[in-house]
């Protein structure tokens, strides 16, 4: 029920008076409401739960969290999966 | 998809289960609170890649479980009027009511949509102005803002055929109740990370340091969930307990102000019953009066019903950890997802159906925790899936 996933604002538009975004999620785009993020921009990742956006995500913040494992050694021998250093192009799969 | 194979990463996840291994000298017993969470424990076999040590038990964190009964039975003779279209997230139609759920009265006729946002029911209501349109609006803090929203917008067009029947229940309220519990085992929770996405986190530090308990908001991904256990057992090691954060690229402290300024526009909070746990104070919300013409309750004269619930479930000890759905008598046989006797048997993010879907095979019976699944396979990033 408090599923919510993450997706990027591809473009965004004005309707019925709120602001609105094409937000995409793997390769499906959905229309999510931005009332509740008006700082986010095109290219954002947004949390999305029951049409509305909660979150921007945090892109240092996430990779704060992959710093912190290697810190511990929990990443030690094996490489990032690329996703969390940014490098890679998006792949389509999605939950 | 950027922020979620990452952290679905096998490697990872083996090397945080290790460092829990490492870390841990005794037993603790760790409760996740949200559903959703319950739901990737399972189907990860995380509990399975712990250390016989931790123990994890699962909270009432699931709104389409502890949704009163007669919030249900109200919805249930809503959608029966012949002028009525109830709208409702899709999880609600097959949770029982105390005679009959909303799918079968959709089968007798009834209109009863599904709909993925409360805003498209404020779509059908404009649409369709000779019908009276009714969203059966339920949820956590998560959800609360959102429904809010609809009610709001419903209000500013002056929609006079729209309504929702609300039923919003708070999470810290509950956390409050397992703490006072003389039953309560658990030793460290982790807090839901879209509740605190909205709400902020100031609750669970305020809770943490009231009851001398480590919390830490947690994510809903296999790496999120590890790493929130590991530092809940190095809080619990060290001897400390405070608030952590280990979703902080989704929740800040204060969580989002613009969702909680609708939520307290629309909404004032009040007591509230939980299925299969009873009331608790101060642990739900409700229309304020200004707002008296868009709730179904006082539309349609149901606001005095009650109900009472079936004895032979055991919910209420699962939602509150005393017991595993494994250990009801009833668990795959007399209750299954299609003939649920109660809700956590219903939702996907219920505890009994996150067993049956995830846990029917004993666990002795395999010998060992590896049955070739993540994270023991080669694959090093599991998506897509079962969903």
């Amino acid at each position: 029920m408090c599923l919510a996933i993450p997706g990027k604002i591809l473009d965004t538009e004005e309707r019925d008076g709120t602001r609105t975004a094409r937000v995409e999620f793997g390769g499906i785009t959905r229309r999510v409401h931005l009332d509740f993020v008006p700082e986010a921009e095109v290219g954002d990742y947004v949390i999305v739960h029951v049409g509305f956006a909660l979150s921007r995500l945090n892109a240092e913040e996430a990779e704060r969290t992959f710093q912190l494992l290697e810190q511990l050694g929990v990443l030690e021998g094996e490489e990032l999966n690329s996703a969390a250093n940014g490098s890679s192009p998006e792949n389509d799969r999605q939950e | 998809m950027k922020y979620i194979d990452e952290y679905r990463d096998a490697g990872v996840a083996r090397r945080l289960a290790a460092e829990i291994s490492r870390r841990v000298s005794r037993s603790w017993v760790l409760m996740e609170i949200c559903g959703g969470q319950t739901h990737t424990l399972m189907r990860y076999g995380i509990d399975e890649l712990l250390p016989p040590q931790i123990e994890l038990v699962h909270g009432p964190g699931c709104p389409v479980c502890v949704t009163p009964l007669e919030v249900l039975d109200k919805a249930i003779e809503i959608a029966s009027l012949p002028d009525v279209t109830l709208v409702s997230y899709g999880d609600m139609l097959r949770v029982p009511g105390s005679r009959t759920d909303l799918f079968h009265v959709k089968a007798n006729g009834g209109d009863v949509r599904v709909a993925y946002s409360p805003m498209e029911a404020l779509k059908i209501a404009r649409a369709h102005p000779e019908r009276r349109v009714v969203f059966l609006g339920i949820g956590f803090e998560t959800t609360a803002p959102a429904n809010g929203m609809a009610v709001w917008q419903g209000a500013r067009e002056g929609l006079r055929n729209f309504s929702m029947l609300a039923s919003h229940l708070l999470v810290p309220p509950a956390i409050r109740m397992l703490l006072e519990s003389p039953g309560n085992r658990v030793q460290g929770f982790i807090a839901p990370g879209h509740v605190c996405t909205v709400m902020g986190y100031r609750e669970y530090a305020e809770l943490s340091r009231r009851y001398r308990v480590p919390i830490v908001v947690g994510g809903f991904e296999p790496v999120d969930l590890l790493e929130a256990i590991s530092m809940l057992v190095a809080q619990l090691e060290e001897g400390r307990t405070v608030a952590e954060n280990q979703y902080a690229r989704s929740v800040t402290y204060e969580g989002n102000r613009p969702a909680q300024a609708i939520m307290e526009k629309v909404f004032e909070v009040c007591d509230r019953k939980w299925r299969g746990i009873g009331p608790i104070p101060n642990s739900g919300l409700r229309f304020r009066r200004e707002f008296a013409a868009y709730d179904a309750e006082q539309v349609f004269g149901v606001a005095n019903e009650t109900a009472e619930e079936p004895a032979e479930c055991l919910s209420a000890q699962v939602l509150q950890g005393l017991k595993k759905p494994v250990d009801c008598p009833a668990f795959a046989t007399r209750c299954t997802p299609a003939t649920p006797l109660g809700a956590p048997m219903v939702s996907a993010e219920g505890a009994c159906a996150a067993y049956y879907h995830y846990r029917r095979r004993p666990r002795a019976a395999t010998g060992d925790s590896c049955r070739g699944a993540w994270p023991c396979a080669p694959t090093r990033t599991v998506t897509g899936g079962s969903k």
